[in-house]
């Protein structure tokens, strides 16, 4: 067993007395844990307002014509909704939120390497939340070009652009501080005993996305700053008449937003093969395998972004190049998934709440995953660019894949940080609402969009009805049970029974020490680890 | 409470180093935009390239990597305990930054007084990679005179902190770190300087 | 725990590299002024990575640092020209 200490501290650990009085305590505090459900519970506000919006997309889209909103606020929504869930809840959530609360733990340190950068990097979060919010209301009116705010349209509407640009070089600010200090972090504050082959999965993965965060968001950066540019100073960059490529845009926009979703999804399967193990009762299968595909994807989906690109008018060699890569990147996302299938095999099952989820992830990515092949195809991405599949591919993998991993997080993770456990029956309910909901609604988008109707469109064709209908019937029964899910966890956490070290069963440092943890996270002495951390045996499990 | 607040001098140091790398992937935007034109529009960038003054390029390159020797020399200094060379040293970077923007300045005031600037009329009269030119000329010494001004910021209130001694030959880190940005400042004019001012065939 | 610093650089190593700057900065304007074709953007980056080099290794310190620090510096530098090289997949095949 590893050496942990545990200090004699009140039983609301960290939750005591903060450095200031109050809320004050909350958000001037640079302990890791409370910046952690700062995230939490702002990303988790910017989840239901996105939820919100994309309930009203598709109300909109119940029926052909107008339904509940016209065209132009349409376009601001889906707008909103994409600009929203993307850069505050999906790019954000897990590594901010549970990387802050668990990571520091799991590699036996008492915080982040830069505490101080740490708080500012929240506030970086809620000041760019907040510009995003002020462009609804400020200039003229919320940006109605889609998410990727691609060229020449972004520069010309007359709606809040400029705006909205600032607000994501702010994100991306925020996005690269946390990057760089869980980088730092985890080389240089490990406990004795913590190598690195002994680094749970999930920090793993927090470290290859760290990675990401540093070298490619830096790119989006100066691609908003060029837009602002385009709009304020009528430099020409992206512009014909003045020599430019609206191509070029693309490229820039892409260099980062490909190699973002991979800021997304890889946290997210950091969680899922920290849940594994300790629900079959096995030690992770292939735990290099698992870290070396980390590294591998983060590396090679920063090679394959003009898959966004093959209609855009790019030379056809770009266009076949780009889609040979696509298709490598998708091996090492497959060597996880066999992974974990092996740790299950032949385990011992407990289906609690974060498994179900965890097995939804599994589920829901690899189909996502699969639709990513036919668009990464060229040849079958013509038929269905820019439509309904595409809508429903990443939904798949975003929410299905990130999403539900957010919320095996949740049930995973938040009974450690409050001390406190919710429903489990109640859990396993509202995650059989979700997936009905869930696959009703996307496998919906997929269909239709491979029949053709395009996406962001406002309008459609009255063949394409029934399955828009079901579609939002769908959102309506995801909605439920994204409800129930929140209302239990919630419920549980602030008055549920109370949970002892480890409710769970797990190996790694985090469930060595008091729930909620203390302040300090360790007793006076610093954890000495020897064993890994899915070692059931040594650590007195099994 | 236990006293686990040692300094981790390695670490501050690697968290600038990898705040760097994030101005030369933001910079490097602006460098594939460039290389991408550059390819598309040889000619146009030359005779471009010919409006800019070698002189005032040049002279700035000087003054950057005199204030890049100042600043690294004002380590040694202040590690040698020689506190009040270090600051005179600082304030030697200081002053350069100074020249610099002031050269660019007058730059800049040349160029905008005969009607090359973004979004003017007599840009749209020139050829369109002419056009691309002057406009990633003025957003990339822009951007970078942007970073001479905060690095000028950065090392001053380093030298408050040295003032005070809070900076000292123990604990120096924040000075280093405050170079190693102002090192990037010159960096990035290193590249700056010859495909702007030397693209002359 | 206190951690050791690395080693003092001497005055004189600052201005032998500082001349070292001075003096290709002086060869890459000569340069510029012969017509190589398109050698010349090579060779023009090529003596900017030369003085980069030497403001990286002395200047910044990496001579002296951990291989950890020049490992991320080259990732930087190799991601930087991929992206440069890939969207050249694109720019140059239209």
């Amino acid at each position: 067993m590893s050496e942990v200490t545990t200090p004699t501290t009140s039983d609301r650990g960290f939750f005591g007395e903060g450095n200031y009085p109050s809320i004050f305590g909350w958000i001037f505090s640079t302990d890791h844990k409370r910046i952690g459900l700062l995230y939490f519970w702002s990303v988790t506000a910017f989840f239901c307002v996105g939820v919100l919006l994309g309930l009203l997309l598709r109300l909109e889209l119940f029926a052909p014509g107008e339904t509940i909103m016209g065209p132009q606020t349409y376009n601001a929504a889906f707008t909103l909704h994409g600009v929203i869930m993307i850069f505050l809840f999906i790019i954000p959530g897990i590594p901010a939120a549970f990387g802050n609360l668990i990571m520091p733990i799991q590699i036996g340190a008492r915080d982040v390497s830069f505490p101080k950068l740490n708080l500012f990097s929240w506030w970086l979060y809620i000041t760019g939340a907040l510009l995003a919010v002020t462009s609804l209301f400020t200039g003229g009116g919320p940006p109605d070009t889609g998410w990727t705010f691609y060229v020449p349209f972004s520069a010309q509407t007359s709606t809040n652009v400029s705006l909205a640009a600032i607000a994501v070089f702010v994100l991306g600010f925020s996005s690269i501080l946390t990057g760089l200090n869980f980088v730092t972090t985890i080389h240089r504050l490990r406990t004795t005993g913590m190598t690195w082959m002994r680094i749970p999965l999930f920090t793993w993965s927090l470290y290859a996305t760290a990675w990401i965060q540093i070298l490619a968001t830096p790119v989006i950066g100066i691609t908003v700053a060029l837009l602002f540019a385009e709009r304020v100073l009528g430099t020409g960059l992206f512009d014909p008449a003045q020599g430019g490529d609206p191509i070029m845009f693309q490229h820039l926009f892409w260099i980062y937003s490909h190699p973002a979703v991979y800021i997304m999804v890889l946290p997210g399967m950091g969680v899922i093969s920290d849940i594994i193990p300790v629900f079959s009762r096995k030690p992770a299968f292939g735990y290099k395998a698992i870290v070396v595909s980390s590294i591998a994807i983060a590396f090679a989906g920063s090679l394959v972004w003009a898959h966004h690109m093959y209609t855009s008018g790019m030379s056809d060699m770009a266009v076949m190049i780009f889609s040979f890569l696509t298709f490598i990147v998708a091996i090492p996302s497959a060597i996880k998934v066999f992974n974990w299938l092996a740790t299950l095999y032949e385990g011992s099952i407990l289906l609690d709440p974060p498994l179900l989820y965890a097995l939804a992830f599994i589920l829901l990515f690899t189909i996502g995953g699969l639709s990513g092949l036919v668009l990464g195809a060229a040849a079958a991405d013509v038929h269905v660019h820019d439509t309904y599949f595409v809508v429903g591919h990443f939904h798949f993998v975003m929410f299905g894949g990130t999403g539900m991993a957010f919320f095996a997080a949740m049930h995973y993770w938040l009974p450690k940080i409050y001390g406190r456990m919710y429903d489990k029956t109640v859990a396993t309910v509202a995650w059989g609402v979700i997936m009905v909901g869930f696959l009703i609604l996307y496998i919906s988008m997929k269909v239709v969009g491979m029949m053709g109707m395009p996406r962001r469109y406002y309008d459609y064709v009255p063949e394409f009805t029934g399955l828009n209908q079901l579609a939002t019937v769908g959102s309506w029964i995801l909605g439920i049970g994204l409800v129930l899910m929140f209302v239990n966890i919630i419920r549980g956490l602030f008055w549920g029974d109370p949970v002892e070290n480890n409710p769970w069963g797990g190996a790694s440092l985090e469930w060595q020490i008091p729930s909620p943890p203390p302040t300090e996270n360790f007793g006076e002495e610093d954890p000495v680890v020897t064993h890994g951390p899915y070692d059931f045996k040594k650590a007195g499990i099994l | 409470m236990s006293g686990h607040v040692h300094k981790d001098y390695t670490g501050a140091k690697f968290g600038m180093w990898l705040f760097l790398f994030t101005e030369v992937l933001l910079f490097g935007g602006l460098f594939i935009l460039y290389a991408v034109y550059l390819a598309r529009y040889p000619q146009e960038f030359i005779s471009a390239g010919k409006e800019l003054n070698v002189w005032f390029g040049g002279g700035n390159t000087l003054v950057l990597l005199t204030s890049s020797l100042f600043v690294a020399i004002s380590i040694t200094a202040l590690r040698r305990g020689k506190k009040s060379l270090c600051l005179r040293l600082l304030g030697g970077t200081i002053a350069c930054a100074a020249i610099f923007m002031i050269n660019k300045y007058f730059e800049w005031s040349a160029k905008i007084s005969h009607g090359i600037y973004p979004g003017s009329e007599h840009l749209k009269e020139l050829q369109p990679g002419e056009m691309v030119f002057f406009n990633i000329y003025y957003l990339t010494t822009g951007l970078h005179g942007l970073h001479v001004i905060i690095g000028a910021l950065i090392i001053g209130w380093a030298m408050i902190l040295i003032k005070s001694d809070r900076i000292n030959a123990n604990d120096f880190v924040i000075l280093e770190n405050a170079g190693l940005y102002w090192h990037l400042v010159d960096l990035i004019w290193i590249f700056v300087f010859p495909l702007y001012y030397l693209i002359l065939h | 725990m206190s951690e050791e610093h690395a080693h003092i650089v001497p005055y004189k190593t600052f201005a032998i590299v500082w001349i070292g700057l001075l003096i290709l900065t002086g060869v890459t304007i000569g340069v510029a002024q012969y017509d190589l074709g398109p050698l010349n953007v090579w060779v023009a980056l090529g003596i900017a990575t030369l003085k980069a080099g030497l403001v990286v290794a002395v200047f910044m310190h990496m001579k002296y640092e951990s291989w950890l620090f020049k490992i991320s510096l080259f990732a930087t530098l190799a991601i930087l020209a991929t992206f440069i090289g890939l969207t050249f997949v694109d720019v140059l095949y239209r």
